[in-house]
């Protein structure tokens, strides 16, 4: 999977879990939860739809790291089952 | 042979439109069973029978409004004989899906449409422009606003504040999460709202109802879970028989209650239900919440934002994820100190969260 095919994964996710929301107000370094108002809920529903297609689990210790959609993308990109 | 009625779906609904019947005539129906779903200015609320039976005869068209109390259906227990038929024709308002939304998106009144015949799209819209909009035109806010104007009203608040170090109980979950896969994740509201559970147990007073001069302590405990909509707007849903549940059931119910209050599939028992509310500011709120307690409740529980906090501990200062934990009380069923220990049990349940599994 391309970086490009798993930051649409990712955007998919958050559309689907929040239908208010578009495509453009997703600003890639802005974060996530405070700039879309995503809740602790909706967030682990968005990680956990990742997962589901991604195969990579975001432990809690690590949401620092997906705080936005670029974070995000470069870490699903880095942790990727080979 | 009983009457189904349309249900009061909280203190303020007067009126909600029959959308969709999910059995028939003849149908068999057990307690409990869903058999309807009405809009209401709350969204689409599912609706419960109360007892067995057939349903004899379906009295409301589907998409017609009624006001609270209006018969439905005759259900007949299995005992009973067919009854004899019936003349009464119930009033309704006839008009289209699309032009009902569109009155209610726009703040028209579609009755004062009935009497010019046909209620279709143009009609709502033309009426539309001839009506100014208000501000609160949008149902949602209307019934909120009736119900904390009652509150306000009737209820003599008192209210209590307590500090709650949250660190050991995070930090506890942390751990409990890490040998867990990601749909197994307890989250912190989860958590909460079990510990509150397990206070009020200690201290039940504070669950249950203000009715007729009189407080009615209730022994369930279906805590209503304030859960704000995408689109704007508070629905306080019950999350029935929450005494029973572990840590694990909290979360599953919790998360279930959630995904269905955002997609408008609530019952009719979660709606009318709770026995005391529930406030949790999550990670996105403010530090404290002085609530307005919903009757006939008498409490409300409000939790705030969790943050680094100065904390003082033995003779060191240190910093602590802190949580500002509120009550609001109606001093007719209770007094500050019954409040004050609630909110001393939460504390002291928070303190050891292996004890929440």
């Amino acid at each position: 999977m391309t970086q490009e095919e798993i930051k649409k994964a990712i955007i998919g996710q958050i559309l689907e879990i929040a239908p208010d929301i578009e495509e453009h107000d997703i600003v890639a370094d802005k974060n996530l939860q405070r700039s879309l108002e995503i809740d602790s809920f909706d967030f682990l529903k968005i990680l956990t739809a990742l997962n589901a297609i991604l195969g990579v689990e975001v432990p809690e210790k690590d949401y620092a790291k997906v705080d936005t959609l670029e974070h995000m993308t470069q870490y699903f990109v880095k942790n990727l089952p080979q | 042979m009983s009457n189904f009625v349309m249900p009061s779906l909280g203190a303020d609904m007067e009126s909600a439109v029959l959308m969709e019947w999910l059995v028939k005539e003849g149908d068999h129906v057990t307690k409990g069973q869903v058999v309807a779903e009405v809009e209401t200015s709350k969204g689409v609320i599912e609706i419960e029978v109360f007892e067995e039976g057939i349903i004899e005869k379906i009295l409301i068209k589907e998409e017609t409004e009624c006001t609270v109390g209006t018969p439905l259906a005759y259900i007949r227990t299995a005992d009973e004989k067919p009854p004899q038929e019936t003349t009464e024709e119930p009033q309704r308002i006839k008009a289209s899906p699309a032009a009902r939304r569109k009155a209610k998106e726009m703040g028209v009144d579609i009755a004062s449409l009935a009497a010019t015949g046909e209620i279709n799209l143009a009609n709502v819209e033309k009426l539309a422009v001839q009506t100014p909009k208000l501000a609160t035109s949008d149902g949602m806010r209307q019934a909120i606003a009736k119900a904390m104007s009652r509150s306000n009203a009737q209820i003599p608040h008192y209210y209590l504040s307590t500090s709650i170090n949250m660190t050991p109980a995070l930090a506890w979950l942390e751990n409990f999460n890490a040998n867990r896969t990601i749909t197994q994740r307890i989250l912190p509201a989860a958590l909460l709202i079990r510990a509150v559970v397990k206070a009020l147990k200690e201290v039940p007073q504070l669950n249950g109802f203000w009715e007729d001069n009189e407080h009615r302590i209730s022994e369930s405990i279906h805590p209503g879970i304030a859960i704000a909509l995408r689109k704007g707007g508070l629905i306080t849903p019950a999350l029935m028989n929450a005494h029973e549940m572990g840590l694990d059931e909290t979360m599953h119910a919790l998360g279930d209650l959630i995904t269905r209050t955002r997609s408008t599939k609530l019952r009719n028992s979660e709606m009318t239900q709770q026995t005391i509310t529930i406030t949790n500011l999550g990670d996105l709120g403010v530090e404290s919440v002085l609530g307005v307690i919903y009757p006939p409740q008498v409490a409300l529980v409000g939790l705030g934002r969790i943050m680094d906090a100065p904390w003082a501990q033995e003779d060191t200062l240190c910093v602590r994820k802190v949580m500002q934990a509120t009550l609001a009380g109606d001093h007719r069923a209770t007094d500050g100190r019954t409040g004050g220990l609630f909110l001393e049990k939460l504390n002291h349940i928070l303190q050891n969260p292996q004890e929440l599994l």
